[in-house]
């Protein structure tokens, strides 16, 4: 009851300033007028795209960057997790690098890919890439070394335990890696695509932003929001349903 | 037998940190030979070792974006700690409320639902629009970005503490302030550092992002013009400095965790 009163009360708040005429519509327009907007954008196109094109382009960006950082950094992952000499060579590099900020890459990524895709699957890549490594890494690293043992006393290569010791048994702590990557590439797009892109939906907040059109990026953060927790639920799901079925 | 064991492990350890420099110094020649020497990347490209020297000599001299290095790193970082300072003020007694009353709790939670999906990169056009490209727009998102995550680390905090510790502080009738002082900090205080530590790094990115879009100083600012002057080895300069600083922000915020809870030195 009292979570119903709490977000009634929200909105209620949010209609009665807006309202009031304290400030400007213009800048904060009522939660009526926003939902009215969304539901706009879907039918009306919007510098040159309606809200759900504006919205696949993002999302086929997100999903190349987001796929290439998982397939480069989970087996990176489980190799260094492996591989003594491989860990010893990356972990400095990797330290160094982590503290860039994805979004400091947006000029390399201007330079070299002018406004193509190659920019935006750049950054989601360096957002997506370090939380996919090390929870491969550590998966790897946390194995029981008598499962490992085993493998080898049966004459298993390398790649074998690699391939059907380690990466078995470190698919929890990947998918939760999986997970961690998708929210922070999902956030590193939006800021890629608010500074450089020519569709997608921090495109459509920019222009919205420049035409001091508040409802519409609101419209975005709406949508932005539904996308990005659509994402996670998905990813929750997957990982509840893969330890389910490790339980058995 | 332990003193061979210790040697080897003293090797060992030796070893993987000659092979981390071996790689550094083979990346760091790889960069000099293939832009310097071999020219195979044309410095409009990635700039060459020396260029990367000179842009670092001319901002820190005489100044680049109207601004020498240090100055555009102090604006960052004082806007940073600005937001940074408003979410901790704002964010953790209200999360610590959360966390100890259930009716609190059901009245601002959904509100935090609602709010939590939406990143904090994607409140920057919407700062633009209410407060412009100034200053006052960089600290709102940077204290959104703080805000969400203090709140939710706190209250988690509070619902870790062992109940025992709430029934011991009810039996010896303690509440109010003292209540707050003796058990609620100290016992959310690990899950609010680590919720700080990880809005640090979200603020710092935010704020990045937010100069890129629109500033007059900052080190964002610095990376927007050299991009758009297309000067390839200050965007280097400038993603080193954004990387340096972020680390030097976290290390101090970890030790200001160490002084805060000395018990969690071991």
């Amino acid at each position: 009851m009292l979570s119903l009163a709490g977000t009634l009360a929200f909105f209620a708040l949010w209609t009665v300033i807006a309202m009031s005429g304290l400030v400007q519509t213009q800048f904060l327009p009522t939660p009526r007028a926003v939902l009215d907007k969304f539901v706009d954008l879907t039918g009306n196109p919007f510098v040159g795209y309606t809200l759900q094109q504006h919205l696949l382009s993002s999302f086929g960006r997100f999903a190349s960057g987001f796929v290439l950082a998982a397939l480069v950094g989970v087996p990176l992952g489980l190799m260094m997790g492996w591989y003594r000499w491989l860990d010893d060579a990356v972990t400095p590099l990797f330290e160094a690098l982590r503290f860039v900020a994805p979004i400091a890459w947006v000029p390399f990524a201007a330079l070299w890919f002018g406004t193509g895709i190659g920019g935006p699957v750049l950054i989601i890549f360096s957002g997506a890439f370090p939380p996919c490594l090390i929870n491969a890494y550590r998966g790897a690293r946390f194995v029981e070394t008598r499962y490992i043992e085993a493998a080898q006393t049966l004459g298993a290569p390398n790649w074998r335990v690699i391939c059907e010791v380690l990466l078995p048994a470190s698919v929890p702590s990947i998918v939760a890696g999986l997970r961690i990557g998708a929210g922070l590439g999902w956030q590193s797009l939006i800021g890629a695509e608010l500074i450089v892109a020519s569709s997608g939906i921090g495109y459509l907040m920019v222009k919205g932003q420049s035409n001091i059109s508040t409802s519409t990026v609101m419209a975005g953060m709406i949508a932005i929001g539904i996308v990005g927790f659509a994402v996670d639920v998905l990813l929750r799901r997957l990982e509840a349903e893969i330890n389910r079925r490790r339980g058995r | 037998m332990r003193k061979s064991s210790l040697t080897l492990l003293l090797t060992s350890a030796r070893r993987g940190a000659w092979i981390g420099v071996a790689t550094v110094a083979f990346l760091c020649a790889a960069w000099y030979v293939l832009t310097t020497v071999t020219g195979a990347i044309s410095s409009g490209r990635f700039p060459a070792p020396i260029e990367v020297w000179q842009a670092m000599k001319q901002i820190t001299g005489q100044g680049y974006a109207d601004a020498r290095l240090h100055e555009h790193v102090l604006h960052s970082v004082k806007l940073v700690l600005y937001g940074f300072m408003a979410a901790i003020a704002a964010g953790v007694p209200l999360g610590l409320l959360m966390g100890f009353s259930r009716r609190a709790e059901a009245l601002v939670n959904p509100v935090f639902l609602l709010l939590r999906p939406i990143p904090p990169l994607a409140w920057i056009p919407l700062a633009i629009v209410w407060l412009g490209l100034g200053d006052a727009a960089k600290v709102l998102i940077i204290w959104l970005a703080a805000f969400v995550p203090s709140v939710i680390n706190s209250y988690a905090g509070v619902r870790s503490i062992e109940p025992t510790l709430f029934e011991a502080a009810r039996t010896l009738d303690i509440r109010g302030w003292m209540l707050v002082r003796e058990i609620l900090v100290p016992g959310a205080a690990p899950m609010i550092f680590t919720g700080l530590r990880l809005s640090l790094q979200a603020c710092w990115t935010t704020l990045v992002a937010g100069e890129l879009i629109g500033a007059i100083a900052g080190l964002g600012h610095v990376l927007y013009q050299s991009s758009l002057d297309i000067f390839p080895a200050m965007i280097l300069v400038g993603m080193i400095a954004v990387a340096v600083t972020a680390g030097v922000m976290t290390k101090m915020l970890e030790w200001v965790e160490l002084r805060t809870m000395p018990w969690r030195r071991a």
